[in-house]
């Protein structure tokens, strides 16, 4: 592979996961609205969000830090490096070494801990109560998740995504029974982490169960359409992470242009099932008691080493 | 790693077996129980066919038409239509410490794994893999049992518990003979049966399904 094409695969990658995240999740609210009966506002409709926000004037609180003006933007790369890094179109990409999977979660956790920083920085009752439930969540997820990852890995003999990918994708088909838990464990943890249903409502603004809305109460403008945007460039970046354990095949090879349509149309199809999947399980199930959250994610983490040791079990 | 695909389909059902297990266990509601426990029942059946079709033991095929008519079918009829009558159809367990059941769950599945594997070294069978999974889910049925105090909980925990030895004698020897089968499926439902009328004298005597009243021993 030379470089030049595998720069240029990795700069269409992120470009592109970049653009269609808003679209993500213009879909997943979109299906919602559908199987709840009602028109909903079209796929288009962050978009439209984005731009309006972008064109307003920012207004910051007077005790307002500089570290509060600067968390949207790092909130912003952390996770377009995370896409960067995830093989959502292809794999052995140039980016791919600089972070494996454990590392990726690092990341997160990096943007997690500004966030959570930024909420608090105003002082405002509702922004410390949020940053203090994501801190929370936080603790009980990133161990889940990480088990969950390991689970793959085991698999593969490697923590690095890329090479996950190409040991699953790559491969003759065998049934990994362990991947069924871990499965369901990312599922859970993917839920959390992304302020689904069971966990927070995405679409509440002003409540006081809110967790992730909570933080960002105070941001308005451009750092509001940088943390939306960062929000469902987050929940690209988990959905394309659980396609690349569980679902990796359709992935083109970085500098295979004949892969390349393949890819492309394999993350549509996939995205749009996720997305349709995620709008189902978030019309089904009710939002928790944030004293259950606990409890969810000790499943979920109790599934992930579950998955570790039918692993040990079943498949050596 | 390269298994016969009838043998990665199996794991598969013993993985979801186990699955399945776990989430009896930390379910508080009690229908959702009863469909739990209708799922875990097709799981077997349906791995019970794979072992069946696989191996050419014709007697598995009987086993599982009678595990399909009576574990999927006709018990979760039977609990669905007491729970009806009890009138507990939606009751929710309280008082259960679901975190520390979950690790009580996982350190019983650790000790069936390393108990299993010195035994299925020894198997030729097909499904030796699987023995670990199957001595896990009877733990966690027994387990379930112990954890709680309503007394539907508790039969369904029971009937769990025959999942496990049923899955466990499959997975062994490739199913017990059809007699020894057939006397326990009638045993399960006359059991049942009778646990059915329990309920109600239960109910009556001490206006509650928690057994924790009956562990007083006094008259009043």
């Amino acid at each position: 592979m030379n470089v030049a094409s595998g720069i240029v695969f990795q700069v269409l990658q992120s470009v592109l996961v970049v653009l269609i995240a808003p679209l993500m999740q213009g879909w997943v609210n979109q299906c919602r609205a559908w199987l709840q009966n009602k028109s909903g506002a079209g796929i288009w409709q962050p978009y439209k969000v984005l731009h309006k926000l972008f064109h307003k004037d920012a207004v910051l609180a007077h005790n307002a830090s500089p570290l509060f003006r600067a968390t949207p933007y790092i909130l912003f790369g952390c996770m377009w490096l995370a896409v960067g890094i995830v093989p959502v179109l292809a794999t052995s990409l140039p980016f791919a070494p600089t972070a494996d999977v454990i590392a990726l979660v690092g990341l997160f956790a990096l943007a997690r801990m500004f966030v959570s920083l930024a909420g608090m920085d105003i002082g405002t009752s509702f922004g410390t109560l949020g940053a203090r439930r994501e801190m929370m969540i936080g603790f009980l997820a990133e161990p889940a998740m990480l088990m969950t990852l390991f689970t793959a890995s085991l698999i593969s003999h490697s923590t690095s995504l890329a090479t996950i990918v190409e040991t699953l994708a790559h491969r003759e088909f065998v049934i990994y029974p362990s991947m069924a838990f871990a499965a369901v464990a990312f599922l859970m943890v993917l839920l959390a982490e992304n302020a689904r249903i069971p966990i927070d409502n995405p679409s509440t603004h002003l409540e006081l169960t809110m967790i992730h809305e909570a933080m960002i109460l105070e941001y308005s403008a451009r750092h509001l359409a940088l943390i939306e945007w960062a929000a469902s460039l987050k929940l690209t970046a988990y959905v394309t992470i659980g396609f690349a354990i569980f679902v990796p095949w359709g992935i083109a090879q970085a500098g295979d242009w004949v892969g390349l349509p393949i890819a492309l149309a394999a993350l549509v199809l996939k995205l749009m099932v996720a997305g349709a999947g995620l709008a189902l399980l978030e019309t089904l199930s009710a939002k928790m008691r944030i004293f259950r959250a606990p409890e969810f994610l000790g499943t979920a983490f109790m599934l992930a080493t579950l998955g570790m040791l039918t692993h040990f079990l079943l498949e050596r | 790693m390269n298994l016969p695909f009838n043998a990665q389909l199996i794991n598969l059902f013993a993985a979801l077996l186990l699955l399945l297990s776990f989430a009896m266990l930390t379910q508080r509601r009690i229908l959702s129980l009863i469909n739990l426990f209708a799922m875990q029942g097709f799981v077997l059946v349906l791995s019970t066919l794979v072992v069946a079709y696989s191996t050419h033991q014709d007697h598995l095929y009987y086993s599982a038409v009678l595990t399909l008519v009576l574990k999927v079918l006709l018990l979760p009829w039977i609990m669905h239509r007491l729970i009806r009558a009890l009138n507990v159809r939606w009751d929710v367990e309280t008082l259960i410490n679901i975190p520390a059941t979950m690790l009580i769950g996982i350190v019983l599945v650790i000790f069936a794994f390393n108990l299993a594997a010195p035994i299925s070294q020894f198997a030729g069978t097909i499904t030796k893999a699987t023995l670990g999974i199957a001595i896990a889910s009877i733990l966690l049925s027994f387990l379930m049992m112990i954890t709680r105090r309503k007394a539907v909980s508790q039969v369904i925990g029971f009937l769990t518990m025959e999942n496990g030895l049923f899955f466990a004698a499959t997975s062994a020897t490739y199913g017990m003979p059809m007699v020894v089968e057939l006397g326990i499926a009638l045993d399960v439902l006359v059991g049942s049966l009778i646990f059915g009328v329990f309920f109600f004298h239960i109910r009556e005597t001490f206006e509650s399904l928690d057994i924790h009243h009956m562990e007083k021993l006094k008259e009043r």
